[in-house]
């Protein structure tokens, strides 16, 4: 059934005209023009799609359009400030925390998603949290090292 | 590290077909492009400039493997009137970092600062004939003939320098772009300014001289990668991201398993729904529409009947099916007199090891998109291999070479696994049936289905040790997994390696049926098995003898390549001499792989209620020759350990003939955080040799290296990977107490 779904995407009221009941990350990608999130599994076992939803990191491939209705959703592509790019992003640049770059949007997200939670996280913490994003090309170690470095205070722009 | 803002910005936009005005260049190239692209073609795919051409001599045609070369040119880069270098490569970028590695050999040969430099990568009307990014090839096979094009195109350059500055070229220096006078500084010229309103074509004749590790201002370090702003940002493009006008998302009707065959099929539910397309074409049955979830809603309304497939092996009974089916052996290495030895020395020992179907599983699945404009067919596709991908979609659609491109944005992963490239083809036949562009991205699981899957295998060895600890005998098998790292770096006289059934193929050239569904290159393909086996198998070999296993090795070994990264390796971790089942969790295994030499060592943990293993710390030691990029090279290493992980701990394919048991990352365990030790890498130095691969070396001896740990924790030994909780329980019942 189509009709108005209104939120906050990237910090900009919109509404959004379609079937509730459409998953988020097919309307991000598709109508939205928001390729960051990505599809890689379908059924929320791999991270790659993973927004903010009011802060909490969320599988957009599970999540209908409708239950976003008057939330805050995040993309990647609403996490820098035009140029200077989140803490978390300059981490991930400068540990290495990347190879391939296809989870790193989903990882970025949920390493933010976890940071809200938990500014000062371990790095026990920090496996927990991440957990549920899988990488392929084995870029863990640096991934770490990065959302360590922010949690240290250490990492990223100023 | 420079802060490349910018960077993504110049990678050129989707559907930017990189077509330069027709300059009306009629240059006299002589026979240059006899057989190749016409020149005026070329100049209007790259505009003007100067333009360098290497054509690779014949030594060369090995490297490249499978196909002759064609005499045209292979590899060029191009200097633009505004100084900016373009590089054209038939590699790609999956992750692996060869987009910023190959620029930064560029940027060296020719005397250019790094971020002037522009990479085009697989595509196939501009870029040079490439077999594919695999094998660890692209630094070591394509990267001399890079940076050859590169010095010498700054002869080239000199030479107009030298001309326009009415010097000799001796009198002459550069730095960043600019050519000086030696002596007199102030006169100087771009090489933007000796390229503007030039076109200008030469070929490798006159050898340039390389330039010497000690001369590098940009290979040898490790600078910002080119994709990283994009990547973290969601600004990098991959195929899926792409958009088209009209585009339609397509999903293929797929059989159940592996054999099965279609014996009828309704889609008149499916043609009514709103904005669905239908496609029947021989084989192939489509449903199209202009959202994926639209497709995905049609596909579900298909209403399809299979005949049942034919009975074939499943996860424990493929292997005694490979030793029934693989057809007689290729003999690898046949020395001295093992048959006798096998019959009569004293100190023989036999192991038997076995390893199921593994899956790439990138967490990009293949992507294609295709469309088709005034009869030429335009492919963006997630693959390994943009050339051969062309060369499929040719033969497929019956059209002219010239009338298909590839092109190859970002891609999410490979690992061996998008070498095949069965979309690209799918999504092109899909976009002449609808005539509109049209988008194949397979879903997780089509991608478990249609993989070409590491092999499963068997191997049989038998050595002797004499009483001084020196290997007399080496009687090897394998089948199924194929020879890469099979090969014998160890000093021992009687040897016999002898390799069962062709690998990368499911069907035996004998026509019977070796593998149930579709085989191929996965990440060192085959030499993750043949080291599991021959590294555990020499732990089995130390323990018996009462010694160490590292003593063993090196009292067998006069490799010094790998004595010394077996010895930077255990200086490194540490390493505690003495006989295994220390009861510490030390592991240690050593392999060759691309023409790099790596040993890890390894300590486990195992939590015994569950079986558990626990991976704590990895200390890797390699010689890959000289380094371009060190962290690029630690990052593959790392990256090969944490995926070996996966082939060692967990990843083993469930299926009942060919019907495909996994079908995502819920049943099928792929490396998470949580399994993550400590990695650190060791770049033993070796300058004189010019550089080896690192895309695999370091993934060959990791499951060997848990096993052996495995052993000296608890005294289990398994003789099959993966390296389950529940086998180590069962074996953890069998093991003698230490």
């Amino acid at each position: 059934m189509s009709r108005t779904v209104e939120l906050h995407l990237n910090g900009h009221a919109i509404g959004l005209e379609t079937d509730g009941s459409r998953s988020l990350l097919w309307v991000l990608r598709g109508e939205l023009g928001l390729t960051g999130a990505k599809h890689g599994c379908g059924e929320g076992v791999c991270g790659a799609c993973t927004v903010l939803v009011d802060g909490a990191a969320t599988q957009a491939c599970l999540t209908p359009v409708a239950a976003v209705a008057g939330k805050r959703v995040v993309t990647i592509e609403g996490l820098a400030e035009g140029d200077r790019l989140h803490p978390l992003q300059q981490a991930f640049v400068e540990a290495g925390g990347f190879q391939c770059g296809f989870c790193t949007p989903g990882m970025i997200l949920a390493a933010h998603a976890l940071l809200a939670r938990h500014p000062r996280a371990t790095r026990q913490q920090i496996l927990d949290g991440l957990d549920g994003n899988l990488c392929r090309c084995g870029a863990h170690q640096r991934i770490v090292a990065a959302v360590e470095q922010v949690a240290a205070g250490k990492g990223g722009a100023s | 590290m420079t802060p490349r803002a910018s960077r993504e910005a110049r990678r050129e936009p989707p559907g930017d077909y990189g077509a330069s005005p027709d300059l009306g260049v009629d240059l006299d190239l002589g026979t240059l492009f006899r057989d190749g692209l016409d020149r005026r073609s070329f100049f209007r795919l790259v505009g003007g400039g100067v333009a360098v051409f290497v054509t690779l001599g014949a030594e060369d045609l090995f490297a490249q493997g499978r196909r002759p070369y064609p005499e045209d040119l292979n590899a060029y880069l191009l200097i633009g009137a505004d100084g900016r270098v373009t590089v054209f490569t038939g590699k790609i970028e999956m992750g692996q970092g060869v987009e910023t590695s190959q620029a930064q050999m560029v940027a060296d040969e020719l005397d250019v600062a790094l971020d002037a430099v522009d990479m085009v990568m697989g595509d196939t009307d501009r870029c040079p004939w490439d077999m594919g990014t695999f094998g660890s090839l692209t630094t070591r096979m394509f990267g001399p003939v890079l940076r050859a094009a590169a010095a010498e195109a700054r002869l080239v350059l000199l030479d107009l320098a030298a001309a326009r500055l009415g010097v000799a070229r001796e009198a002459l220096t550069v730095a960043a772009g600019v050519v000086a006078v030696a002596a007199e500084p102030g006169r100087r010229v771009t090489y933007g300014e000796l390229a503007q309103g030039r076109q200008i074509a030469r070929l490798v004749g006159e050898k340039a001289v390389l330039r010497q590790v000690e001369q590098f201002r940009v290979m040898g370090r490790s600078p910002e990668r080119f994709d990283a702003r994009a990547k973290v940002t969601g600004a990098a493009q991959f195929t899926g991201d792409l958009k088209r006008p009209g585009l339609l998302h397509a999903r293929i009707l797929r059989p159940p398993a592996h054999g099965a065959e279609l014996t009828s099929v309704d889609t008149a539910a499916a043609a009514r729904l709103p904005g669905v397309v239908v496609v029947r074409e021989e084989d192939l049955v489509a449903v199209l529409h202009p959202t994926p979830d639209g497709a995905a809603t049609a596909l579900a309304a298909l209403r399809a009947e299979w005949s049942a497939p034919p009975a074939g092996p499943d996860t424990e009974t493929i292997f005694a099916h490979l030793r029934r089916t693989a057809t007689e052996p290729q003999q690898v290495d046949l020395r001295g007199e093992p048959e006798a030895l096998l019959e009569g020395a004293s100190g023989r020992l036999t192991s038997t090891f076995h390893k199921g179907y593994v899956a790439h599983a990138p967490l990009e699945p293949h992507v294609a998109l295709a469309e088709l404009v005034d009869g030429k067919m335009t492919v963006w596709a997630s693959t390994q291999t943009p050339f051969p991908t062309r060369d499929s979609i040719v033969a497929a659609l019956g059209l002219p070479e010239d009338k298909v491109r590839v092109l190859t944005p970002y891609v999410g992963g490979g690992f061996g696994g998008k070498s095949a490239h069965r979309q690209a083809v799918e999504a092109a036949r899909l976009a002449r049936a609808t005539a509109r562009p049209v988008a194949v991205a397979w879903t997780r699981e089509e991608e478990f289905f249609y993989d070409t899957f590491d092999p499963a295998a068997v191997v049989e060895f038998t050595t002797a040790l004499d009483g001084a600890g020196h290997l007399s005998l080496w009687s090897y098998d394998v089948w199924g997994a194929g020879s890469r790292g099979a090969e014998l770096y160890y000093d021992v006289r009687n040897v016999r390696i002898r390799s069962y059934g062709a690998r990368g193929s499911a069907i035996q050239r004998d026509g019977r049926r070796l593998h149930p569904f579709a085989v191929g290159p996965w990440r060192a393909p085959g030499a993750n098995m043949n080291a599991f086996a021959r590294e555990s198998h020499l732990d089995i070999v130390a323990a018996a003898a009462g010694l160490d296993p590292v003593e063993l090795r090196l009292r067998n070994l006069v490799d010094p390549r790998m004595r010394g990264v077996l010895v930077a390796a255990a200086e490194a971790f540490g390493w505690k001499s003495g006989r295994a089942l220390s009861g510490s969790g030390q592991g240690v295994a050593c392999g060759i792989d691309a023409g790099t030499y790596v040993a890890l060592m390894a300590e486990v943990e195992v939590e015994r209620a569950s079986g558990r293993i626990q991976v704590k710390r990895v200390v890797c030691a390699q010689d890959m020759g000289m380094v371009v990029n060190p962290e690029g090279a630690k990052m593959q290493i790392e990256g090969c350990i944490t995926m070996g992980l996966g082939y060692t701990l967990s990843e083993e394919l469930r299926f009942e003939g060919g019907r495909i048991l996994d079908r995502n990352f819920d049943t099928y365990e792929i490396p998470r955080f949580s399994w993550v030790p400590k990695i650190e890498s060791v770049l033993v130095a070796n300058d004189a040799l010019a550089p080896q691969g690192g895309g695999e070396p370091a993934i060959v001896p990791t499951g060997a290296v848990l096993a052996n740990a495995l052993f000296d924790a608890t005294g289990a030994r398994l003789f099959r990977l993966p390296l389950t909780p529940e086998r180590v329980r069962t074996a953890l019942a069998r093991a003698v107490p230490s």
